[in-house]
C-alpha cells in the first residue's frame, strides 16, 4: 500500500501569504482578517456572492479549495478530511456576543467546524465522504491514515485533506490533494515536511 | 423614494453582507427572494431580527415573513404601519 498514493498539489495560507506547491502566489500586509480574506477573494477573481456571508473558517476553506481545484478538477467523489485545533471558536464567540442583544441566525449556522465541509461540497458539487477532526496539534498520522483508508477502500479517487485553523484572527491553512497522480509520495513524513516548510513558527507542535 | 426605502436597502445590504451592491441596485418592487435578490432562508431570519432591532416589530409568526418580505415596497409599508420606534 505504501507510496501508492501521492500528494498531487497543496496550498498554504498563513501570515498574509499564500503558497501553492511551495511557490508564493500572493502576499498582503493586511492584518485585519476580513479585509485580508476579501483581498484573496479578489486576487483569485472568484465570483461567488455567498462567500461574503460565510464565517472566516469557511472563507479560508473556500480560498484554499479554489486554488487546488482550479488546477486539479475535483470529481463528485473527491473526499474531504480536515482538522484543526480551534473548532469554530472564532465564530462561536461572535455568535455568543450577538446573543447579548439579538442572536444572529447568520452567525448561528456557522457554529460547527464541519460547516466548512458543506460549503466546499456545495461550491464544487461534491457528494463525497467527509470528516472534520479536532486535535490539539497538526496530526499528520491521523490525516494520512484516514485519507489512505478512503482511497484504499475505493470510496474515493482523491482526497482533499489538511489543517484549517482560525483563532484570534490568526489563520493557519494547509490543504493538499491526494490521489494516484504521481508527485510527492503520500506519507506522514511528507505531510509534516510540507506543513512545516512555510511554517517557521507553526501555531502548533507537530 | 422615501428615506425609509433607502434606509431599508442600506440595512439589508449591511446586515446580509451583500457585497458589491449599492442601494440603487435594488428596485422597490423587485422580489427579495427567488429570482430577485436571491436571498435564502437564513437571510429571512436575519430580516426578522432587523425588523425587531431597528423598528421594534416582533413577528410572532415567522410565516408572516412570506407576505412582508416580498419587496422593499411591501416591507416599507409594513414598517410604517407597525413600527414602535
Amino acid at each position: 500500500m505504501s507510496n501508492q498514493f501521492h500528494i498531487q498539489d497543496w496550498v498554504k495560507i498563513k501570515n498574509g501569504e499564500i503558497f501553492n506547491s511551495g511557490k508564493l502566489i500572493f502576499e498582503s500586509t493586511e492584518k485585519e482578517l476580513t479585509l485580508f480574506l476579501k483581498e484573496c477573494y479578489e486576487f483569485l477573481e472568484i465570483k461567488y456572492p455567498k462567500f461574503h456571508k460565510m464565517d472566516g473558517l469557511s472563507k479560508l476553506g473556500i480560498l484554499g479549495s479554489e486554488i487546488i481545484f482550479r488546477k486539479n478538477k475535483s470529481t463528485k467523489d473527491t473526499a474531504l478530511v480536515i482538522s484543526n485545533n480551534a473548532s469554530s471558536l472564532e465564530n462561536d464567540k461572535q455568535f455568543q456576543e450577538s446573543t447579548k442583544t439579538f442572536a444572529s441566525p447568520a452567525l448561528f449556522v456557522y457554529t460547527l467546524p464541519n460547516i466548512v465541509l458543506g460549503e466546499i461540497s456545495i461550491k464544487y458539487k461534491l457528494q463525497s465522504e467527509n470528516a472534520f477532526f479536532i486535535s490539539e496539534d497538526f496530526n499528520a498520522g491521523l490525516l494520512k491514515d484516514y485519507s489512505e483508508s478512503l482511497l484504499s477502500s475505493e470510496k474515493t479517487s482523491s482526497v482533499l485533506c489538511g489543517w484549517l485553523d482560525l483563532q484570534n484572527g490568526e489563520y493557519d491553512v494547509f490543504l493538499c490533494l491526494v490521489s494516484k497522480e504521481k508527485n510527492i509520495p503520500f506519507s506522514e513524513e511528507s505531510l509534516k515536511k510540507l506543513y512545516c516548510a512555510e511554517n517557521d513558527k507553526p501555531t502548533h507542535r507537530t | 423614494m422615501t428615506n425609509l426605502h433607502t434606509e431599508l436597502k442600506e440595512s439589508i445590504i449591511e446586515q446580509l453582507n451583500l457585497e458589491d451592491m449599492e442601494p440603487a441596485d435594488i428596485s422597490n418592487d423587485e422580489p427579495l427572494f427567488g429570482d430577485g435578490l436571491g436571498l435564502d432562508s437564513i437571510d429571512a431570519l436575519e430580516l426578522i431580527v432587523l425588523l425587531e432591532k431597528d423598528y421594534g416589530i416582533k413577528l410572532t409568526d415567522p410565516a408572516q415573513g412570506k407576505e412582508i418580505f416580498v419587496s422593499i415596497n411591501q416591507m416599507a409599508q409594513f414598517i410604517e404601519e407597525n413600527r414602535t420606534k
